[in-house]
């Protein structure tokens, strides 16, 4: 392993790994539902994305040929993560979960079975 | 190497980080804290079995890792699903 | 054509999910990828009842280039926001006017939205005209709406909707 790609690993990693460790932080610091759902979908899924990039990198590296199956991981997290983001802020509307913003007035009839 | 000074590192990180997840989920206060707190511990254990997976230099944590993601995803949105309506399966 | 190959783009997607599945590239695995790609859109037609077209797919790949870019600044922002004092946040819900029509183009906007800086989207009306959106840390709403519809909303609107009403 050449030093340019281990220095490049080792961001990726410290990075990554930096990167969760914020999000669970904004988990158990924030003050409410809505703004604690911030963290877990956009830090913590950027870190797991630059952790399994470095997986890619390290795999395609030391066994030379491509080893892009962790880019699979990331895809379906990133798509995934704003999914369940979205549908908790919803259940916690519904619920009426108290909020530190003023929340929007409920909808007209019952839930919408929204686009995702 | 400098990744062999990294990966304690990160492991720390990243296990505080799910020691952070887990207190959320036993505190709550609502149902939507508690799922969004198992949904991060998943995501959290994507990274750990990752980072094993890069330690160990052993591919074979991955399918654990993919396998986890999706059976995390549609844990979350059974949850969501049944706090919104009451019901899973309509 | 249409009944034996009813989704084309999603066999290639399939196909291309695949070979990252198995990571490797061999002719065997490329017959079978092809092979599945073929029969899962057919087996599930009825799940997919509209045809997406893509109109520019130029607009597509310089959509996902900003998507990247803000991913990891709404990244950054967040975790600023996080170690700063969480007593200093400003959260609020913003109502977000929708001029986009189709299910595909809405739910990509919404998941855009959660993924980018200060936002995540937390409700569609069900008239599908307004989807509200939570920010972690408002100044100005009305710019934040500018923001949205200039810079994520347009492009979707040029690439999945341009002429389709």
């Amino acid at each position: 392993m050449t030093p340019l790609i281990d220095i490049l690993l080792s961001l990726l990693i410290l990075t990554g790994a930096t990167f969760t460790f914020i999000g669970s932080l904004g988990l158990a610091r924030l003050r409410d539902f809505y703004t604690r759902l911030h963290g877990p979908t956009k830090a913590t899924t950027l870190g797991v994305g630059c952790l399994l990039i470095a997986s890619a990198v390290f795999f395609s590296v030391r066994d030379e040929g491509a080893s892009l199956h962790e880019v699979l991981v990331t895809l379906f997290l990133f798509i995934t993560a704003p999914v369940s983001a979205h549908l908790l802020a919803k259940a916690a509307l519904h619920l009426k979960v108290p909020s530190l913003a003023p929340t929007p007035p409920p909808d007209s009839d019952k839930p919408s079975n929204s686009a995702d | 190497m400098m990744l062999n000074l990294v990966i304690p590192v990160a492991y720390v990180l990243v296990s505080l980080a799910f020691l952070m997840s887990f207190w959320r989920l036993l505190k709550g206060p609502d149902a939507p804290d508690r799922i969004l707190a198992l949904d991060t511990l998943y995501v959290n254990t994507i990274a750990l079995l990752v980072l094993l997976g890069i330690d160990l230099g052993s591919a074979i944590y991955f399918e654990a890792a993919l396998l986890i993601a999706m059976m995390g995803f549609v844990g979350t949105v059974a949850l969501c699903k049944y706090l919104l309506r009451g019901d899973i399966i309509e | 054509m249409r009944r034996l190959l009813p989704h084309p783009l999603l066999s290639v997607v399939l196909a291309g999910l695949w070979l990252l599945l198995v990571n490797q590239v061999s002719a065997g695995h490329v017959v079978l990828g092809a092979l599945l790609g073929w029969l899962i859109p057919l087996a599930t037609a009825r799940f997919w009842p509209e045809q997406t077209r893509i109109r520019h797919p130029l607009a597509l790949l310089r959509y996902l280039g900003i998507l990247i870019i803000d991913i990891v600044r709404g990244s950054f922002h967040v975790a600023h926001l996080i170690l700063r004092n969480p007593v200093r946040l400003r959260p609020s819900f913003v109502p977000v006017p929708l001029a986009l029509k189709t299910d595909l183009a809405i739910s990509l906007l919404a998941n855009t939205i959660s993924l980018t800086p200060g936002t995540v989207s937390t409700r569609l009306s069900t008239d599908r005209r307004t989807l509200i959106v939570h920010t972690l840390d408002t100044g100005d709403a009305d710019a934040l709406i500018a923001e949205i519809k200039q810079r994520y909303e347009a492009p979707l609107r040029q690439i999945f909707e341009e002429g389709s009403e």
